[in-house]
């Protein structure tokens, strides 16, 4: 067995409105019980949005504080679910349910060094 | 034969069955090449002054096999992994019998993978299966040695560090996995019938190992339609090598083509594929472009070509893979059947300004329609669009025509 990733990418800016969203959570969360049944699921998470954020980085031997995420764009991680899969083939088959729901979010399949 | 040319002969039909079988036994490409090359090594040193063996795959399976064994127990690494030795020396027996097993099309299905980038699975395919070298790839690529060398080195590494598996699709994926290597195929022949870039107008031998291919796929998923119809469409446009083009190199438009300097030979397996399938009776993309070249191949002159049943193989291909590309090729069919105008009418709204033979096609309608000036425009940005020479030649013929 191989874990695998899968990261969640989503537009900068407000979320959809909760009667949008609630539907879509709740799919969310049958497809990971799904997952935790099947013995895929590692752990998953999903993120506070990319303002709340600090990069730590350290600069001339001091540590610097830098509010907001470390890379600026048009996009941000939302979360991530860990996955463990005997092959990229079934990671993809888990991916592939997971974007069907989150449509037209894309997901980010890599495969964990271990 | 020198026993030397049969080393070579030995190794391209016989690269990819060696490299599969050692793939499954090791788990690992990078491994199986390297004993595939060493047998090769040692056939070459051997064959010439021992003679070469009565069954040579076999041969350089065996010896590839025996030789990987060898070079693992010498690795430190691999010392420690006393499980990973013992299952070895199962596999060792395996290898005892005669008949060795054909993993070609597990190898097939890895190389193309959807997981892995078009150019990728292309370069793969042509390095594992066809045993092709580095520098080959890249010169039929026209990219340089190390860019080929660095995309193979990375999907290779894909595949392991992602665990791309090697296996058959299961059923309920195979239409989608199979179109994906019949896509693979048809581009490395597209390549060998009009390069897409650089100094040669075709590169036969990239022509010749797509129809090897495919016929290795044939062989081991004999009940596939699709496979018949992408082999026939192949036949069909190789019979036509001798006459596509002219002495000055020019590429010769079908309808200009010597119809006498067909191969016929080509033709008539081309047709009785086509044939097959229309039995078969569960057409796809293939088999319906097969069926058009078929019925251009059955015309002895241009004059009597049947546009209307290209037409309504056009429309069926439409419904299949409706996409601009074939929406252009099915309106060369209609300005046949209902003249220039309409056919410019249906290519106008296409978005495909950035493709030649959207220009090159519209520069004929609109000569046909008597607007010169605007028909040179057209073969003169089609012209810029290709880097063929022998399209290049062709369509400054076109201009030079144009201008007189």
């Amino acid at each position: 067995m191989s874990k695998y990733q899968l990261t969640i990418y989503q537009p900068d800016g407000d979320p959809p409105p909760p009667e949008a969203l609630e539907p879509v959570m709740a799919e969310l969360h049958a497809l990971n019980r799904e997952m935790q049944e099947a013995g895929a699921w590692v752990f998953a998470a999903g993120l506070h949005p990319p303002e709340t954020a600090t990069v730590v980085s350290v600069r001339g031997g001091e540590v610097l504080l830098t509010d907001g995420p470390y890379i600026e764009g048009k996009e941000h991680i939302g979360g991530f679910t860990m996955i463990e899969a005997p092959d990229l083939d079934a990671a993809l088959q888990w991916a592939s349910r997971m974007a069907r729901i989150l449509d037209p979010l894309p997901i980010e399949v890599r495969p964990v060094n271990e | 034969m020198t026993d030397t040319a049969i080393v070579e002969e030995v190794f391209r039909r016989e690269h990819g069955r060696a490299v599969a079988v050692l793939i499954r036994a090791f788990g690992d490409i990078d491994a199986a090449e390297e004993a595939v090359q060493d047998a090769f090594a040692v056939a070459v040193e051997r064959w010439p002054r021992d003679g070469a063996p009565p069954a040579p795959a076999g041969w350089i399976i065996r010896t590839a096999h025996n030789r990987a064994i060898d070079r693992l127990r010498r690795d430190a690494v691999f010392q420690r992994k006393q499980a990973e030795l013992a299952l070895l020396d199962q596999s060792d027996e395996a290898f005892e019998e005669d008949a060795v097993p054909d993993d070609r099309l597990r190898l097939i299905f890895t190389c193309c993978h959807p997981a892995l980038a078009p150019t990728a699975r292309v370069a793969l395919t042509l390095r594992l299966l066809g045993g092709l070298t580095t520098p080959e790839i890249a010169r039929a690529f026209l990219v340089s040695e190390s860019t080929m060398a660095q995309r193979l080195v990375r999907a290779k590494a894909k595949i392991r560090y992602a665990h791309i598996p090697y296996r058959v699709p299961e059923p309920e994926e195979l239409p989608d996995r199979l179109s994906a290597v019949l896509a693979v195929l048809y581009l490395i022949y597209n390549e060998g019938y009009l390069s897409a870039g650089g100094n040669e107008a075709s590169r036969p031998d990239l022509a010749n190992e797509a129809l090897r291919l495919v016929g290795v796929l044939e062989e081991l998923m004999p009940d596939e339609p699709e496979i018949w119809g992408l082999r026939a469409s192949m036949l069909l446009s190789e019979s036509r090598r001798p006459a596509r083009f002219g002495p000055d190199g020019e590429l010769v438009p079908l309808s200009e083509q010597d119809r006498s300097r067909r191969d016929r030979a080509l033709v008539t397996a081309g047709q009785r594929l086509v044939r097959r399938c229309l039995l078969r009776d569960r057409p796809g993309p293939y088999q319906i472009q097969a069926a058009i070249a078929a019925v251009h191949s059955d015309a002895p002159i241009a004059a009597d070509t049947d546009w209307n049943q290209i037409l309504a193989l056009y429309d069926q291909l439409m419904a299949h893979t409706p996409s601009p590309v074939v929406a252009l090729n099915r309106a060369v069919a209609i300005a046949e059947v209902r003249g220039p105008e309409a056919a410019l009418a249906v290519i106008d709204p296409l978005h495909l300004d950035g493709y030649y033979l959207f220009h090159a096609v519209r520069g004929d309608l609109l000569e046909r329609l008597g607007s010169k000036p605007e028909a040179r425009e057209a073969h003169r940005r089609a012209a810029e669009l290709t880097v063929n020479p022998a399209e290049r030649r062709l369509l400054e013929r076109k201009l030079s025509r144009l201008t007189t």
